[in-house]
């Protein structure tokens, strides 16, 4: 019996190893080509993110370069007119009060939206965390998912009839730009303020829990702090939505090319200054170059937030 | 293992699908889009772009439409993007077509002895203000006055004692350019006041701002604005045609060097008699024909 069944494990053997071989070849080769793919997909976002770069911070630096125009002069000088016939001074390209509108309205949006989210997010995650996943959850993704120029159209007609009628002003205001915005920015800080919070060990609240400590103490001690760098990463994402949005605001906010003076007033940002000049402008000309580097500031401040996140995010998330 | 083996084959068959229709289109375009014979009889055939004034575009791609109807063969792309974008479109040669409501030799930058001029039709300007403004009539140091900050109630003009609201298009726009130049005669409209960039935008502010006072091109004027006299004269048809009301503006379709194939076929179409006579009026345009006065580009006016 036992001679007569002694090559079957020898032939399992011979079969093994081959599949064995074969399996492994197959393996190396798809990896490799897995290997591959991955590499060139990364290698090109790099590419391209080092081309967009490269591109915008050539177009608009030849504000500087090209037409001479003073940096101080760009970044700190409330005049704008870039088409002003040379017998009367040449054009002027001052866009500080782009800046200052852009800065203003985005702060603003980020002070109602921030608290408000980081309440809506506690709520999902620690205080009714089914209803939260059932209902907020389903309503906060519509809310992301509203395309920005019905934002504005809302918000045109009537959230600044409704300023108008009521508040006073012309209902084109720096108001009506921060109500949209921040409601436009929900949905980017509750989504990554809920991840930072469920990603929070379960030990740290049982532990809270089991010393005595009240819900709210756990919340308000433990959780909120410990998820303090992910909830700081959520308002800078949420400051750089509402810095970068551009069609919804240049709705609502009147585009005045003046400082306001209170918050019923109209102003104007970068990026509706960019959209509305854009379409008019010949490529090259110092106009088309002023709004080149209008952009170009957007970029640097996206990047400055982007660092601050870096920053704090290496603060550390678990202390 | 196979079957993850067949579904990347599948992505990888799809993007070359892809990638290879692309090029296709590309190729096709570049040949097609190119040069046409221009004789007489030769088929209307090909690509061609027409890009720039908004305040144009719902005219020319009717018009294209239209043509396309006939000509099944002719594919006719037609893009806004502001009178500037078609200027500079069409010089570089990335458009067939340029479309502007200002002359090139105004736009600087341009060199416009390269573009040939073809004059389409002709768009009347009008200050619009808010129902609720009894004023119908504004002369001209008054309109002056307004846009530049001087007068800033409407009582100081015969009307209610209301603030004056001034929304503005954009520094470039077409329409912008044109009543700066016929209305306020060239006065800089620095008043402080909002800005809106498209012509739809500004009509629903004006029609719900108190007080509010703007100018629109009189395709998009309606029942919820209220159109002004300029020094007693309506903006009419009849009026902008006899020389009387001054602030109107030609539509300029532009073309690098002499139009052939496609590119005359389809300027000779809007000229015809069935969008001249029929759809320029029905979309709130003049037609060229019924001009009774002509301008340059510096802006001196002659009857014809």
């Amino acid at each position: 019996m036992h001679e007569g069944f002694s090559p079957a494990p020898d032939l399992n053997n011979i079969y093994r190893t081959t599949d064995k071989r074969n399996i492994q070849g197959r393996k190396r080769c798809g990896e490799l080509l897995g290997r591959s793919v991955a590499f060139l997909a990364a290698a090109l976002v790099v590419v391209l993110t080092v081309s967009i770069i490269y591109f915008i911070g050539s177009k608009g630096l030849a504000i500087f370069t090209v037409h001479g125009v003073r940096f101080t002069e760009f970044l700190f000088s409330t005049h704008w007119w870039p088409d002003r016939p040379l017998e009367e001074g040449g054009p002027a390209v001052g866009s500080l009060t782009f800046i200052l509108g852009s800065l203003l309205v985005s702060l603003l949006a980020v002070a109602v939206s921030a608290p408000l989210s980081v309440i809506v997010a506690v709520f999902m995650v620690e205080i009714a965390p089914v209803w939260g996943q059932r209902v907020l959850q389903p309503a906060i993704e519509i809310l992301a998912g509203i395309p920005s120029v019905v934002y504005g159209y809302v918000g045109l007609s009537l959230l600044v009839p409704f300023i108008r009628n009521y508040l006073g002003g012309e209902g084109f205001s720096v108001l009506a730009g921060f109500i949209v915005l921040s409601i436009m920015i929900l949905p980017t800080i509750i989504s990554v303020s809920t991840d930072s919070l469920r990603a929070l060990p379960p030990q740290w609240k049982e532990a809270a829990l089991a010393l005595g400590s009240t819900r709210w103490q756990t919340i308000r001690l433990v959780l909120v702090p410990a998820a303090r760098s992910g909830l700081i990463t959520a308002v800078v994402l949420g400051l750089a939505r509402a810095f970068g949005e551009a069609l919804a605001v240049q709705m609502v906010i009147g585009n005045t090319r003046t400082i306001p003076h209170s918050l019923l007033d109209p102003t104007i940002t970068l990026t509706s200054a960019i959209t509305m000049d854009m379409g008019y402008t010949i490529m090259g000309s110092l106009w088309n170059s002023a709004l080149w580097s209008m952009g170009l500031i957007l970029l640097l401040m996206s990047f400055l937030f982007i660092m601050v996140i870096r920053v704090v995010v290496r603060g550390g998330m678990v202390r | 293992m196979l079957g993850n083996r067949a579904k990347w084959m599948l992505v990888l068959a799809a993007v070359l699908v892809l990638v290879v229709a692309l090029a296709g289109c590309g190729g096709q375009e570049q040949k097609q889009g190119g040069e046409q014979p221009s004789g007489g009889q030769a088929e209307i055939a090909g690509n061609l772009t027409a890009v720039g004034s908004t305040a144009m575009q719902p005219l020319v791609e009717q018009a294209a439409t239209q043509f396309m109807a006939k000509n099944p063969k002719a594919q006719i792309v037609v893009q806004g993007g502001g009178s500037g974008t078609g200027l500079t479109q069409v010089a570089s040669g990335a458009a067939d077509i340029g479309n502007s409501d200002i002359f090139a030799e105004e736009k600087s930058g341009i060199d416009a002895s390269q573009l040939v001029d073809h004059k389409v039709c002709v768009v009347g300007m009008a200050t619009v203000v808010n129902p609720g403004v009894t004023v119908d009539n504004l002369t001209k140091q008054q309109l002056v006055d307004i846009f530049t900050g001087k007068i800033t109630n409407w009582k100081e003009v015969g009307g209610p004692d209301q603030k004056i609201v001034v929304i503005h298009r954009p520094k470039g726009s077409g329409t912008r350019a044109t009543f700066k130049k016929f209305a306020l005669g060239g006065v800089e409209d620095s008043a402080p006041g909002m800005e809106q960039d498209s012509s739809g935008t500004v009509r629903k502010m004006v029609a719900e701002t108190p007080g509010a006072i703007s100018y629109l091109a009189l395709s998009y004027i309606d029942n919820s604005v209220k159109a002004l006299k300029l020094d007693g004269v309506e903006p009419t048809v009849q009026n902008i045609a006899n020389g009387k009301y001054p602030v109107w503006a030609y539509q300029h379709m532009y073309t690098k060097g002499e139009p052939t194939g496609l590119k005359k076929a389809f300027l000779d179409y809007m000229l015809s008699e069935e969008v001249q006579g029929q759809l320029v009026e029905k979309m709130g345009y003049i037609p060229i024909t019924k001009m009774q006065v002509e301008r340059d580009a510096q802006g001196n006016i002659t009857k014809k």
